[in-house]
């Protein structure tokens, strides 16, 4: 075991390295300086020059990436170029939204999926399980942003029940703040849902043909407790790979769906700081989101070893 | 006595009705600023959120974009127009309580010309040779030269007074004089505006202000049309304009601002180094098509680099009149009877990324091929504006009275002509306003007739209003959202 662990960090502390090498000198080839952004085409190169200095622009390569690597680890994730104020400060503010939405989303998801997908699977061949599979094309085949647009429409502009964008925040209430994000959650989770939900039948169809099914089902199970008791747990394998990956796509892939919403997100920001060339910002927040996905397939793999116990004996 | 108090409480409820007149204001922007410096950033979104809210200079831009008092109440002009001496108004707190004095002026116009100065715009500045705090309420500029805009020059952004005492925090919790406090920025989201209660001038009509942030054009839209914002500042679809005029509960704006579009052409690259050639571009662009096409209609044609709004300016449009058989003649002159092929470099803004897709079809027309690369802000910087490495490109230039540009051989477009420089040259130096007015007219004809650039159109401000929203500028003399006159209509 502990061997393993000492493995398992070893690699994990190598993904990490290897991934700051690459965002930092891969962001370090794109044309463009934060400096000339910010002043514009009347200032004087000197200006520029002065701000570059200001900035620590000046400096190498190396010297900024060893700078911005030992931040990081004192869990520093520097200063912005254009907004001057710290990383992390910027970051928390835009994850108050972020990880909320995507957790508020990722509910639906599974909240929809799960019995659409049991529900389905239970009723192979039938029209149910047909017209779910058409609904499920159907809401995969969608834009989410032409949704998200189209519920603005309906919602916000001809019903009024909603505003059309925004984010009031966190200190107005939760209910006020949760009503803000229930439109984009919604539209986030409908192409989501409809993947996971695909996911759920065909693995439970897998899974229900397997021959301990039959066994359980010669037991004397009725076909409910034969899916409750042992299909389902076994099916969820692959869903919880599908969550995992969802998980991370709906924190950092949302931004189409803040656009739309104008809502103040990680997507966004990251959006903004690379058109203005706040490298830290984009870097700083790569990190983070690579560390992310990391640790949540970490949480996955624990995950795994929960529902199948038979994974836990291989390590 | 019963009337009596039925009469003071009538009066009392006509109060109370009266005050309850005082709302707030939520304004959509497209773009955010990125901190709240006004001093040392180009981004026009900061003025837009700040200038005259917040922060006021010495003296300031009115709606008609004439120059007038702010913090200055009067100057004098010595003699050899070296010297001008301000006479500061009195009683004048930043809203963190503190005084605003002489020494706040000296810091701030010292701080803007200083070597490690990061102002945008550090050549408004340049000509200050010392500044001097006589008392508390009277200043004296020196200048290296006379200056004729130097007042015009004190009234931009750029220029406005700033506190030592609140230097170190300036960039997310600026301190003014305005009439409005910053109150909050929810990044990314809004920043919100308060009215300030101690505001030495007329106190404004609003409550607080919020800008809210919408990149957006069909969020701008639904946000508009929800009624959650009450006034979209520079609305970014022009398509959608005739939906709003139509509509009662909204009014659009259409103004004019100091952005000159142009297409500017590479005067040092093969062919655009011939006159001819240029010459030969500007006729063969029909300023009318890319008006309607890509602005629906919004934008006035200019023919040189100047705001047709200015009194000095001069019509020139006639020297590129649309003429595809004269442009086709002209290139036959020049040695390119068979056109030519260059490259077309447009950065994000739907005039340029519009008007380049018309500009690429009436060039085709004449036999002149461009290769169209459609660039983010970043890019164009680096290889246009200061690479050098574009044949055409289409820019609109947002800063009031920038006609000097042309005198720098340095700038992007690489014009190069000594008279032109002598010339501006003499126009600083000029106090006269006849004279400065004949001077301008003149730095306009040699630009329109040396065909430096493809002059386009002025740039249309078009704002979408609630109907009862009063007092927005329609017109931007300069990128401000100056809310001190807006009020509610009943």
């Amino acid at each position: 075991m502990l061997r393993y662990t000492v493995l398992r960090t070893g690699s994990l502390l190598i993904s990490l390295i290897v991934a700051s090498l690459v965002i930092f000198f891969t962001l370090e080839v794109v044309p463009g300086d934060p400096a000339s952004f910010m002043l514009g085409i009347n200032a004087q190169p000197e200006t520029i020059a002065a701000l570059r200095e200001e900035l620590g622009l000046n400096l190498s390569p190396w010297a900024r990436y060893v700078g911005w690597v030992t931040g990081l680890v004192q869990g520093d994730l520097g200063v912005s170029y254009t907004y001057r104020t710290p990383v992390a400060e910027i970051v928390a503010e835009r994850l108050v939204i972020s990880l909320p939405l995507a957790g508020y989303a990722l509910a639906l998801t599974i909240l929809i999926a799960f019995p659409v997908g049991i529900w389905a699977a239970t009723r192979r061949g039938s029209v149910a399980d047909i017209s779910v599979m058409g609904a499920t094309q159907l809401g995969i085949a969608i834009p989410n942003f032409w949704f998200a647009m189209l519920m603005v429409l309906v919602f916000a502009i001809n019903l009024r029940w909603f505003s059309a964008g925004g984010f009031p925040g966190w200190d107005e209430g939760f209910w006020v703040s949760k009503k803000a994000l229930t439109l984009p959650a919604i539209s986030l989770a409908l192409p989501q849902a409809s993947i996971l939900a695909r996911v759920m039948r065909s693995s439970l169809l897998d899974t229900l043909d397997q021959d301990y099914i039959r066994t359980a089902r010669a037991k004397g199970l009725t076909k409910g407790q034969a899916l409750r008791g042992h299909a389902l747990r076994n099916a969820l394998i692959p869903v919880l790979t599908i969550i995992g990956l969802q998980f991370s796509f709906l924190l950092a892939g949302a931004i189409i769906i803040e656009n739309v919403f104008f809502l103040p997100g990680l997507g966004r920001l990251v959006f903004q700081a690379i058109s203005q060339r706040d490298l830290i910002v984009v870097e700083s927040v790569v990190m983070l989101l690579v560390f992310a996905v990391i640790m949540v397939n970490f949480l996955v793999d624990l995950a795994y070893s929960w529902v199948d116990p038979r994974l836990r004996g291989r390590r | 006595m019963n009337r009596v108090i039925f009469g003071t409480v009538a009066a009392a409820a006509l109060l109370a009705g009266a005050t309850a007149q005082a709302r707030d204001v939520t304004i959509g922007m497209q773009l955010e600023p990125p901190h709240l410096d006004p001093t040392s950033a180009a981004a026009g979104a900061i003025d837009q959120v700040l200038y005259s809210n917040v922060f006021e200079g010495l003296t300031r831009f009115s709606s008609d974009g004439s120059v007038g008092p702010g913090l200055a109440e009067s100057w004098e002009i010595s003699e050899d127009g070296l010297t001008y001496t301000f006479t500061l108004r009195s009683g004048v707190t930043f809203h963190d309580g503190t005084d605003f004095e002489a020494t706040d002026v000296t810091f701030s116009l010292d701080r803007a010309r200083a070597e490690d100065s990061v102002n945008a715009q550090k050549a408004l500045f340049a000509n200050i040779a010392s500044t001097e705090a006589v008392d508390a309420t009277t200043i004296k500029v020196t200048l290296t030269n006379p200056q004729g805009n130097f007042l015009f020059n004190m009234a931009w952004g750029d220029a406005v007074i700033v506190a030592p005492e609140s230097i170190e925090n300036i960039k997310s919790n600026p301190v003014g004089t305005g009439a409005f406090k910053f109150s909050d920025w929810k990044q990314g989201d809004s920043i919100s505006l308060e009215k300030n209660m101690s505001y030495w001038g007329e106190a404004a009509k609003l409550d607080g202000a919020t800008f809210k942030f919408i990149s957006d054009p069909t969020a701008a839209f639904a946000a508009m049309m929800a009624e959650d914002i009450d006034a979209f500042y520079v609305y970014p679809a022009p398509e959608n304009l005739a939906q709003f005029e139509a509509d009662p509960r909204f009014t659009v704006l259409a103004g004019n601002t100091e952005g000159e579009t142009i297409m500017a052409m590479n005067n040092k690259l093969p062919p655009f180094d011939n006159k001819l050639v240029r010459q030969a571009v500007s006729h063969a662009i029909d300023r009318s098509a890319i008006i309607d096409g890509a602005m629906f209609g919004y934008g006035t044609p200019i023919g040189t680099h100047f705001a047709p709004h200015n009194p000095a300016y001069v019509d020139l449009t006639g020297n590129s009149s649309y003429d595809p058989e004269k442009a086709k003649a002209l290139l036959a002159e020049a040695g390119f009877a068979d056109g030519f092929a260059t490259t077309l470099k447009l950065p994000p803004p739907t005039y340029a990324r519009r008007g380049g897709e018309i500009i690429a079809a009436q060039l085709r027309e004449v036999g002149i091929e461009t290769e169209i690369s459609n660039l983010e802000w970043a890019q164009w910087l680096e290889q246009a504006f200061k690479g050098y490495d574009y044949g055409l490109t289409i820019v609109s230039h947002t800063e009031p009275m920038d006609i000097g540009i042309y005198a720098r051989p340095e700038y992007y477009f690489q014009y190069d002509n000594p008279e032109f420089q002598q010339l501006i040259a003499d126009l600083d130096a000029e106090n006269d306003p006849a004279k400065r007015t004949e001077m301008m007219q003149e730095a306009q004809k040699i630009i329109s007739e040396d065909y430096v650039n493809a002059y386009l159109f002025q740039l249309a401000q078009t704002s979408v209003v609630n109907s009862k929203l009063k007092g927005i500028w329609p017109d931007a003399p300069t990128q401000a959202v100056d809310l001190t006159a807006v009020y509610w209509e009943e």
